[in-house]
């Protein structure tokens, strides 16, 4: 089959791989019939995750149709249409019992590795380096899908694969960032990036009854989409954020405040260029510069909500502005099984059509070139969907 | 289970300093040394460790001499002007010296010694012949060599004699929390024969009795290792402990404890197991059944049991596709191949 494969740093290739097949009993195969790539596959791409390895079939949001099942997997026949969340989970251990999927504790074959780095390890992800399971991922033709009686969601013919596929990571990822803001009627919250998780946040924020939501990015593709979303917009380049929020509050600061950037912040003036060269030098691993104003805007006993991905060491983090302003600070992989079945309602009733945020379709040969669009933000790339 | 192994005692004596009043079954050193113990109260003075440290800072210090004042050390040796390979010597003297200093089996450094001494009597042979030799000095730097060589063979012999003998004796525990009842977890490891199905060292438990087993584990080298053992106790969904009957090639023994974890949460699993091997050559190999990282391999034989209890199966990408080429694949050659 073909499949996307990490070949080193900011190159990918597709290329002809063996087809997957059933390892464990409660494995089951899919064929994809759509997939996406998500922002945090270019962290992989540019080399900020460890233990990706060269031939490593990438792809974490992907979909398609039941082809095999093994002997353990009784909910799912072959011909069903599903989508797949990206955290795999087992669905027995304590964490699966409180629905935190991606906390799972059996699903992670390499769990000693993320060990060393965090001290505990979370579940194994599909196409996230060997350090999350080591997974082959759903930039391919066919996947196995571990513990497929527990994951995979059945998804009505009457919904198209792009208002379906993104159940499997950035909504419900931009859901449970809303979620995790605790919002009460009225509530403003500031939402940094307006890619495909910032733009379910926002959403998801108006749907949980946020008063006002306030987004902030560069790109005007990715401002307009965010005012669609409902939200009111800042552009960073010509803004300065935290007087902004400030007045745009009165004084106060917002209630709440999502950082939906992650480790590959982009900042102008020498607090970006330090960063960059940090990183560069290993310094630290990750460039923290929209969860510093996140944490800076706040208001007095505000959340932060951290969706974006951050991988390891992060440097002048003003920690000190998180107690003195008893902050609640709210993190983690998304539990995706917990919100999938909730998500997929509200698209049946129509309180959202997902789609919205597609803004390129390639096919599956594509995706050298997809993952350079992407990461350049070029031609107003928000989100890729791939079709072998 | 308590067992008074820690590190390998012979090398590592910075750790085994024994407390004061030691009773013999919690000594960490040979027989011999503890008579010694017993009858003077001291630890026994003679140290491999300490000559080979000795004889590591002397080949530092020497090498960084030879790079930083070649020609002086030159004249003073009698070989006259030749700074570049007197600075080849130094950087070869500076390599060995920390790997004695540094390495946990140092035998193999002190060997390189022996081999870098007869290369500096074969220059220093050679050098006789040069014009500005001065034949005296070098007779008196190559004796002051050939003391240094048997020294540094008397090190060597000792070293490699310490490493084989005494053998790492290894003892881990590791404790995991299981979604099960102790009744289940005490079940599944009453059943001795239910180990290999998540350690990865062993081949295969067979029980013999009620209470006997036979044991088969890799050793390296495609061998395999067996031996016979007994449950030693046996608490009801509490506790379990096991150990080699009398006579067996190696000493093992294991204990695993189940405790409800609180708030109903499943069980803690407790094990603690250790391998004593045989002194000798043969013992070094079989005390790396629990592998290279002790602490590392059983994690992982928890982490399988826990997946196996509670999921039914382990979770593995052996066998999954990759776009992963060997090396001849890379090549156009192997592409044109395959």
């Amino acid at each position: 089959m073909k499949a996307v494969c990490w070949q080193g740093i900011g190159k990918v290739g597709v290329e002809d791989v063996p087809d997957p097949h059933i390892i464990n009993p409660r494995d089951a195969i899919v064929k994809v019939t759509s997939t996406a790539i998500c922002g945090s596959d270019l962290h992989l791409y540019n080399g900020y995750i460890p233990t990706v390895h060269r031939g490593d079939i990438l792809g974490h949001e992907f979909m398609g149709e039941v082809v095999e099942v093994g002997s353990g997997v009784s909910n799912l026949s072959v011909g069903d249409r599903v989508v797949v969340p990206f955290p795999i989970a087992c669905g027995n251990c304590f964490f699966c019992g409180i629905e935190q999927y991606s906390l799972c504790e059996n699903s992670n074959p390499n769990a000693h590795i993320a060990e060393k780095m965090w001290g505990h390890s979370p579940a194994g992800i599909f196409g996230y380096s060997h350090m999350l399971g080591g997974y082959a991922g759903g930039q391919a033709e066919y996947v196995r899908v571990p513990f497929a009686d527990v994951g995979p969601i059945k998804v009505p013919d009457s919904l198209t694969d792009e208002q379906v596929l993104f159940l499997s990571d950035v909504f419900p990822t931009g859901y449970m960032a809303a979620e995790n803001c605790d919002i009460s009627e009225g509530d403003t919250i500031a939402v940094w990036g307006c890619g495909p998780v910032g733009l379910f946040a926002i959403a998801s924020a108006r749907l949980l009854g946020a008063g006002r939501v306030i987004a902030i990015d560069r790109f005007p593709e990715r401002l307009r989409k965010a005012r669609e979303a409902g939200a009111e917009t800042l552009n960073y380049e010509s803004t300065d954020i935290l007087s902004a929020l400030k007045e745009m509050t009165g004084g106060r600061g917002p209630d709440a405040c999502i950082d939906a950037v992650g480790m590959e912040a982009h900042l102008h003036g020498p607090v970006g260029a330090y960063d960059r060269v940090k990183q560069a030098l290993r310094l630290e691993t990750d460039r923290p510069s929209a969860l510093r104003e996140a944490i800076m805007a706040c208001r007095n006993g505000g959340t932060l909500s951290v969706p974006g991905v951050y991988g390891g060491l992060l440097d002048k983090i003003p920690f000190g502005a998180i107690v003195n302003k008893a902050l609640k600070v709210k993190s983690g992989q998304t539990h995706v099984q917990h919100y999938m079945k909730p998500l997929l309602q509200r698209i049946e009733r129509g309180d959202i059509d997902p789609s919205f945020i597609v803004s390129h379709r390639l096919r599956l040969e594509d995706a050298p070139v997809a993952y350079e669009v992407f990461r350049d933000k070029e031609d107003d790339c928000i989100k890729v969907v791939m079709t072998p | 289970m308590s067992t008074p192994f820690t590190s390998s005692p012979g090398l590592d004596r910075s750790q085994s300093v024994p407390p004061k009043d030691v009773a013999e079954a919690d000594w960490y050193g040979t027989e011999a040394e503890y008579e010694e113990y017993e009858e003077y109260g001291v630890t026994p003075m003679l140290e491999p460790r300490q000559l080979t440290q000795a004889l590591g800072w002397f080949s530092v210090v020497l090498g960084l001499t030879e790079l930083i004042a070649p020609r002086a050390l030159g004249r003073a040796i009698g070989v006259g002007e030749q700074p570049a390979l007197i600075r080849l010597c130094g950087v070869r003297e500076i390599v060995t010296g920390i790997g004695m200093l540094s390495e946990r089996y140092p035998s193999k450094w002190a060997m390189a010694r022996v081999a870098g001494d007869a290369i500096d009597l074969a220059l220093l042979g050679a050098a006789t012949r040069l014009p500005d030799a001065n034949r005296a000095r070098i007779a008196l730097t190559a004796s002051a060599v050939a003391s240094v060589t048997a020294l540094d063979v008397f090190a060597s012999r000792q070293l490699e004699s310490v490493e084989s003998t005494h053998a790492p004796v290894e003892t881990v525990a590791k404790a995991i929390t299981i979604n099960s009842p102790p009744e289940t977890l005490y079940r599944f490891w009453r059943n001795l024969e239910n180990f290999p199905r998540f350690m990865r060292h062993l081949d295969e438990v067979r029980m013999t009795g009620e209470r006997t087993s036979h044991w088969v584990a890799k050793a390296p080298a495609g061998t395999r290792v067996e031996w016979d053992a007994e449950i030693v106790e046996d608490e009801a969904n509490s506790r379990i402990a096991w150990r080699t009957l009398p006579g067996s090639s190696i000493e093992h023994e294991g204990v695993v404890s189940f405790e409800p974890a609180p708030g109903g949460r499943g069980t803690i699993v407790r094990v603690s197991m250790s391998y004593v091997p045989p002194a000798g050559k043969v013992g070094v190999h079989v005390a790396k059944l629990l592998g290279e990282e002790p602490g590392v391999q059983i994690d992982g034989d928890l982490r399988r049991m826990k997946q196996l209890i509670e999921t039914g199966e382990i979770a593995t990408t052996d066998g999954q596709p990759s776009g992963r080429r060997s090396v001849l694949g890379r090549t156009i050659l192997g592409r044109w191949l395959s």
